[in-house]
């Protein structure tokens, strides 16, 4: 770890000074490429994000892939029914890693107003897991770009070694995630129970929230 | 093009028999595909690059907006005709507004059916835009047709946004008139961007009308009869295209569109670069009921006074009331028990219905045109699945 | 356009058949004409193609369930009870079969006159529930017949690709009915209460998690 002071001095002198983590995050988080992937209303807001006003490109996302095996994020924008949800799974995981999921409106995170539907995925948290979720029927544009900074936020704080290390550099955790079956009645399984847990969220007699059994999987998901 | 093949694909083709051979490559183009029209499969038996058949497969977004209304109120079913057809969200709202005030027997005031025609047809327009430049971008210019058609949407939705506070989703219409009236200075706005529109239809018919690879991809692509459109049942530009003169704003004289004389444009070969001439013709039309609808937009309420929302009870009996959506004819069917709910609630969606043809229409012909004429039916997800 | 016209006319053309005129209680004036089954194909054509009909335009296919209904009355009735006549009450149950009715609106494009409201009803919701399909006729029956096939069951004879539309070919089930009970994926709500809430503890007891009393303090 160089001294700040020291670090500015060498670069007004035209030296950089950077880690290896620095420039990787710098890298990964400076041109993610994300899937040409969009479901209902919520796609058209993310194509109004890439056009000329709200413009995405100028934070790397340039080149929306129409692969998945050539792109780094999945934007599920829209809402996920059980029909389209093994597709959805088989394209996560024919993206190669490191990879990010960003849940963008409320039919991805919940199901959304259509939570009632018998053919709705109640989020696609149930089968895949998700880094950014951003609120909204549809978001904003702007909602859309406040998330895409925050996940460039979250990928320049990743650590390349040690316990918090990312997925992707971890040789046991998963990279690929069990495709749901089309059953009689429902999709089976309903939910991949290792990376989702039902909450509880109760309001109780004294007005207070509680939580009854925890959700798995995410540690610090802040939305917006 | 790296598609996602599900396992039933092999049961919704029909077993090729004795026309079977090795040179024919069945795949499936989507449900996730560079085409933006959503999540639409359509399963292609190719005999190299001719399409031999096309099965389309729906029901990617099917999200029972059908069962929902029936446990909803009357107005609770309104936010969710807006993501029916999701770019044009306006005139959802307005085909159902007309459906129950049919039933109902509603009125609507002189102010509120000026605010819906002037909504309405800026929904057109932007519906227009966004159509042309989707095909474009299916058929390779990379996005530049698109971005001009969202820099006009984007001012659009400015209005909308002022107006409803919505960009998208509006959830502008009420049974008996509007939501909400103008704020102020929204008229001089909308006048200054509808009279920019123009110069936006010069630029694009500059540019694209007489572009040789849009001449030599569309004409003669997708030829469409006109007996085969009556009886498919296909509506709205698509129909016009092909010579059926038919357009419900001179037919069923709702609202108030027979103030305003406007033309109706017909194309004559029904292919896709008549489509595409239709709906341009048609920008220039609804640019022109813009200007004399803002220029005569009366005073008055903006809901029929004697309308109550709350505990909304239509008599039972049943209606069915439609609009010329952008899309086409966009019907909604109500039957009425007496209760707050509706005991049915139909969506006759324009998108599915002019998609009966997509086979009819590819056989034939090569893939590439296949997204063509898939980008020239204009269809939206949300419309084809419900 | 008068639908007693229109109907005298198609029975004129179709002998045989059974049309009746329900009338429509509101604003919309919107009457319809009930078809029977076994004439709606001669009957569609009639109205297709005789000269001052031309309905060509077939805009929109509903299907409508209407469940059957059990109702229990009070009968006094006759009976010997322990070897004396008496009149005695009994209760009789009358089952009206529901049905499934499949709606057409049939508009001209060449007339431009319009709508006419066609209906045909199931036997029953289990067993017969197969109908004409007017595919054959107008066009554009084919794809709301296969959704009305898919969310209601109805059987239509002579469709030339029935299957199943907007679910998977797995699904057994008839969505729009009313009587479909939905699975039970519905577990995590922000506030639960009532029926989700008891649902929603009763996944929790099963999945070996902590089960909370409802509304209780902490």
């Amino acid at each position: 770890m160089v001294d700040e002071k020291l670090k500015n001095e060498l670069s007004k002198q035209g030296i950089f000074t950077t880690s290896l983590e620095q420039l990787y995050n710098w890298g990964r988080s400076s041109s993610l490429w994300p899937l040409n992937f969009g479901l209902a209303c919520c796609a058209i807001e993310m194509i109004a994000t890439t056009m000329a006003r709200y413009d995405m490109a100028r934070f790397g996302a340039e080149v929306f892939r129409p692969s998945p095996r050539q792109a780094d994020l999945m934007i599920v924008a829209g809402t996920v029914t059980k029909k389209m949800a093994p597709q959805v799974v088989r394209l996560y995981n024919q993206m190669p890693e490191p990879k990010y999921v960003i849940s963008m409106g409320a039919c991805a995170i919940s199901g959304g107003p259509f939570k009632q539907g018998y053919n709705v995925l109640k989020g696609i948290d149930r089968y895949i897991p998700v880094d950014i979720y951003i609120p909204g029927c549809p978001p904003r544009p702007e909602a859309l770009l406040d998330a895409f900074m925050e996940l460039q936020k979250r990928i320049d704080r990743q650590q390349l070694t040690g316990a918090n290390r990312p997925r992707h550099l971890n040789a046991d955790e998963p990279s690929e995630f069990p495709v749901p079956r089309f059953g009689a009645h429902d999709l089976e399984p309903a939910k991949n129970p290792n990376l989702w847990k039902a909450p509880l969220v109760q309001i109780s007699q004294t007005g207070t929230l509680q939580t009854v059994s925890p959700q798995a999987g995410t540690d610090e998901s802040r939305s917006h | 093009m790296i598609t996602a093949a599900s396992p039933t694909a092999q049961s919704e083709l029909e077993p090729l028999s004795e026309t079977s051979n090795e040179q024919l490559l069945e795949i499936a183009m989507g449900p996730q595909h560079p085409s933006t029209h959503g999540v639409f499969r359509m399963n292609v038996v190719l005999d190299g690059e001719h399409v031999v058949r096309l099965k389309p497969v729906f029901g990617y977004l099917h999200r029972n907006h059908e069962k929902i209304a029936e446990s909803e109120t009357y107005l609770g079913s309104m936010p969710y005709t807006d993501r029916l057809d999701y770019i044009c969200s306006i005139t959802n709202n307005w085909a159902y507004a007309l459906a129950v005030e049919k039933l109902a027997g509603i009125e609507v005031p002189e102010r509120a059916e000026y605010l819906r025609v002037i909504t309405g047809e800026l929904t057109r327009l932007q519906n227009h835009a966004c159509l042309i430049g989707f095909l474009m971008q299916d058929m390779g210019s990379s996005g530049t047709p698109l971005m001009y058609a969202f820099r006009e949407r984007e001012k659009i939705l400015d209005l909308f946004e002022s107006l409803t506070g919505a960009r998208m989703m509006c959830n502008y219409m009420r049974f008996g008139g509007c939501r909400a009236d103008l704020p102020s200075g929204w008229l001089d706005q909308a006048k200054s961007v509808v009279a920019g529109f123009p110069r936006f239809l010069d630029e694009y018919e500059q540019l694209l009308v007489s572009n040789e690879i849009l001449m030599d991809r569309t004409q003669q692509v997708g030829v469409l009869s006109r007996e085969l459109a009556i009886s498919a049942g296909i509506s709205g530009p698509m129909a016009r295209a092909s010579g059926v003169d038919y357009d419900i704003r001179k037919v069923d004289h709702y609202s108030i569109y027979d103030r305003f004389a406007f033309r109706v444009p017909l194309g004559s070969h029904g292919d896709v670069y008549d489509r595409f001439m239709v709906r341009l013709l048609e920008m220039r039309e609804s640019v022109g009921i813009l200007e004399r609808a803002m220029r005569d937009i009366p005073a008055g309420p903006i809901v029929d006074p004697k309308m109550k929302l709350r505990g909304f009870r239509p008599k039972p009996g049943e209606a069915y009331g439609r609009i010329e959506s952008p899309k086409g004819e966009l019907g909604f069917y109500l039957i009425s028990d007496g209760s707050p709910n509706p005991y049915r609630y139909r969506v006759r969606p324009p998108s599915l219905i002019n998609l009966t043809v997509l086979e009819d229409l590819c056989v034939g012909r090569n893939v590439a045109d296949v997204v063509a004429i898939l980008g020239s039916i204009d269809i939206v997800l949300g419309e084809v699945d419900r | 356009m008068n639908l007693e016209a229109i109907k005298s006319e198609l029975e004129a053309s179709v002998p045989g058949c059974r049309l009746e005129l329900v009338a429509n209680p509101s604003p919309s004036g919107q009457h319809s004409l009930r078809i029977d089954a076994a004439h709606a194909v001669a009957l569609a054509l009639c109205l297709r193609d005789a000269p001052g009909l031309r309905f060509d335009f077939c805009s929109n296919v509903t299907g409508i369930d209407w469940p059957g209904k059990q109702t229990t009355e009070k009968v006094k009735a006759r009976k010997l009870v322990a070897g004396v006549e008496q009149d005695v009450e009994e209760l009789r149950t009358a089952v009206t079969p529901g049905s499934l009715e499949v709606v057409y609106h049939l508009y001209s494009v060449e007339k431009k006159h319009g709508p006419i409201v066609l209906r045909m009803s199931t036997q029953d919701r289990d067993a017969n529930v197969h109908l004409p399909s007017l595919t054959p006729v107008w066009r554009s029956a084919e794809l709301q017949e296969r959704e009305i096939f898919d969310l209601f069951g109805v059987v239509f004879d002579g469709h030339p690709d029935l299957r199943r539309l907007l679910l998977w070919d797995e699904f057994q089930d008839h969505p729009m009915r009313r009587d479909y009970v939905e699975p039970d994926d519905f577990e995590y709500e922000p506030t639960a209460h009532d029926e989700v809430l008891r649902r929603a503890n009763q996944h929790i007891s099963e999945a070996g998690g902590k089960l909370q009393s409802e509304g209780g303090g902490r």
